[in-house]
């Protein structure tokens, strides 16, 4: 056990089953030499040699559909996508190719394959380095969606992904990379998918939330323990598939709710954790649903003032906290 | 036919037997294919979709491939190379039912979504084009995996121009993966005719931009397309990387059961190309050459005809999956 930057645990993560698995292999832009534009996969390559850290051409599309092909092969690549913003040209490879191989064939393909991609903004990275893409994916069946929180989650997370037999988009927040970290245990380590994590007991309101947010949520809830307000943390860590039980438990522990994410609000995850709790928690409530959310725009400007009013940060969430305890 | 070219098909290596399973295999997939239209238009297919008039040049290109040893990645219209490959008359007419037993995808896809893992036939979808990038990964993984094969992959001269088509082909092309780029130029997608696909003359010239060969062949010499797949085969399986063939053939029906294609082409052509069908071209060179006499080729077509009938009807017969079958497969079991 050692504490370790969040960026470090996810190549932990990645060495680890490289070391153990001959056929887990990454392929991306930038990753060997370059160790990724975060340095994700620093140093990789000389120990893996480029036939297992491949530095592929800028065509997203393909280090998806290739990586595809390989994993239907038997093999299980992980693909990097630069910035989750520049998924969309391997959109058609995840959602029509990706997803469906097991369904299409009668479970005779499967397309064992991780896509990686840093997402989430205040980063100063404008438009199409910012963005939070998890809702497009959230909605497709046959595919797996985390985002973990923790050092020690981005490497148990990472290690469950490789060993899952479906397709898994694993979304690091890269303002997390160097900000965060954590006890992440050596070797072995596996976060099950589909299980959130109580990172907080409390008995006056929940919030559910993943990603940077946790951070920014569990900052706001020890300002209003010393209000007296007690907050209940639950971290999604996977989103596809949502883990309802532990939902339902964070709601009925409290009765009120609050679901938070940096995602724009519209047909956001908060919107499917909300109708599950309405579904079925609804007389356990003692307030309606309340969601913070991004913005509805098209995506977060460079511009400091406007990123700044874009981001959620600990003081909106503990407004919004707070007007919540009071309903 | 003069003497010399009688026996050409021995001069590049193929045997009397081998041209006449070629010929047999062309035959069974135009009787499929006709079989399926047929039940189309009774009422019993919901869809289909042809390959009638590219049989010759999708088997001469499979039989250059080894179905024990390579993979294919095909486009919908290639009954000719996935029968080459192990599909069998009764596999393709359950896929045509949409039946349980199906092993394309039992039942779940429209028929010409082929895929089978024991026949080393990947999962293909309906999107052109995705298939392209997966050849390419499976070559990767092949070469990764140390094992010597190639990978075929399949598309019309329409589906050329998606980009997966460009970025697959680039990066086969930077890693000098042993594949298969197979372009059937049918000269029409749907309804749009070559020359408002494409602004080059020859979709084979497009290889040129990723470094590797490109050729260009009459579709339906269903020998020279083999000796171009042999040529690119062991280009690959030396390590040279991939080779882009066009076929120049011909799509004798609509585009799908559900198009009508006099709307933008005219009969006179479609009767022209249909004395150019490698059906007809290749049959009458194996009589030339004494290989297909008439007593074999009766007893060919009475067998592919028995064949078509006893997988029409077990296909007919056979079960749907139940309703809630529907539920399966999302995820690992």
């Amino acid at each position: 056990m050692a504490v370790k930057l969040f960026i470090d645990a996810i190549r932990d993560a990645l060495v680890y089953e490289m070391r153990q698995d001959d056929s887990v292999f990454v392929l991306g832009e930038d990753v060997g030499l370059r160790g990724g534009v975060f340095r994700v996969t620093q140093g990789m390559i000389d120990e893996f040699g480029a036939s297992r850290v491949i530095d592929m051409p800028l065509a997203e599309s393909a280090i998806v559909g290739v990586a595809i092909g390989a994993a239907a092969y038997g093999l299980k690549p992980v693909a990097e996508i630069q910035f989750a913003d520049f998924i969309m040209p391997a959109v058609n490879q995840i959602i029509s190719e990706a997803a469906k191989m097991r369904y299409r064939s009668n479970g005779d393909w499967s397309c064992p394959l991780v896509i990686r991609a840093p997402f989430g903004g205040g980063v100063h990275g404008a438009l199409y380095h910012s963005q939070s893409v998890e809702a497009l994916f959230y909605h497709i069946p046959g595919l797996k969606v985390v985002v973990p929180s923790t050092a020690a989650d981005a490497k148990g997370l990472l290690i469950a992904a490789l060993r899952d037999p479906d397709p898994v988009l694993y979304f690091e927040h890269k303002g997390l990379y160097r900000l965060i970290k954590d006890e992440v245990p050596d070797g072995e380590h596996v976060v099950p998918i589909g299980k959130a994590a109580v990172r907080r007991e409390g008995t006056d309101i929940t919030v559910i939330t993943y990603g940077l947010m946790v951070h920014y949520v569990l900052e706001a809830a020890e300002e209003l323990a010393h209000a007296g307000i007690s907050t209940h943390v639950l971290d999604l860590r996977s989103l596809l598939p949502l883990d309802r039980d532990a939902i339902i438990e964070a709601a009925r522990r409290t009765g009120k709710v609050l679901i938070v994410h940096e995602d724009n609000k519209t047909g956001g995850v908060g919107a499917e954790v909300s109708a599950m709790i309405a579904e079925e928690a609804l007389y356990d409530l003692d307030a309606p649903i309340a969601r913070l959310c991004g913005p509805d725009i098209p995506a977060m400007p460079f511009s400091p003032t406007m990123e700044k009013f874009y981001m959620l940060n600990p003081a909106k969430i503990a407004d919004a906290m707070r007007t919540l305890a009071a309903f | 036919m003069s003497k010399q070219t009688a026996v050409r098909h021995r001069e590049i290596g193929l045997s009397d037997e081998q041209v006449l399973d070629m010929y047999r295999t062309m035959i069974l997939a135009r009787a499929l294919d006709e079989r399926m239209w047929l039940l189309n238009r009774a009422g019993k297919l919901p869809f289909v979709v042809s390959c009638k008039g590219q049989e010759g040049a999708q088997v001469g290109l499979a039989f250059a491939l080894d179905p024990t040893r390579d993979y294919v990645a095909p486009y919908y219209r290639d009954l000719g190379v996935v029968l080459r490959f192990g599909q069998t008359a009764r596999d393709v007419m359950l896929s045509g039912f949409a039946k349980r037993e199906d092993p394309n995808s039992g039942g779940r896809q429209m028929p010409g979504h082929f895929g089978s893992r024991k026949n080393r036939i990947l999962t293909g979808s309906s999107p052109v084009s995705t298939q392209i990038p997966h050849a390419v990964g499976m070559a990767l993984a092949a070469r990764m995996r140390n094992e010597r094969l190639v990978t075929y992959t399949s598309f019309g001269e329409g589906s050329s121009n998606q980009g997966d088509f460009h970025e697959a082909c680039n990066f086969a092309g930077v890693q000098k993966l042993p594949v298969i780029f197979f372009c059937e130029n049918n000269l029409y997608a749907i309804s749009v005719p070559l020359a408002r696909q494409v602004g080059c003359e020859r979709i084979a010239q497009r290889a040129e931009g990723y470094g590797f060969p490109g050729v260009t062949i009459d579709g339906n010499d269903v020998l020279a397309v083999y000796e171009a797949a042999r040529t690119a085969v062991n280009r690959a399986l030396d390590g040279l990387g991939p080779t882009l063939i066009e076929v120049l053939t011909y799509r004798i029906n609509p585009h799908s059961s559900d198009d009508d294609d006099r709307v933008y082409r005219s009969r006179e052509e479609v009767d022209e190309a249909k004395q150019r069908d490698a059906i007809v071209t290749f049959g009458a060179y194996l009589r030339s050459t004494g290989v297909l006499t008439a007593d074999k080729e009766q007893a060919l077509l009475r067998d592919v005809e028995q064949v078509v009938d006893e997988a029409t009807a077990y296909a007919e017969q056979a079960p749907y999956a139940e309703p809630q079958e529907a539920l399966g497969h999302v995820y690992a079991q």
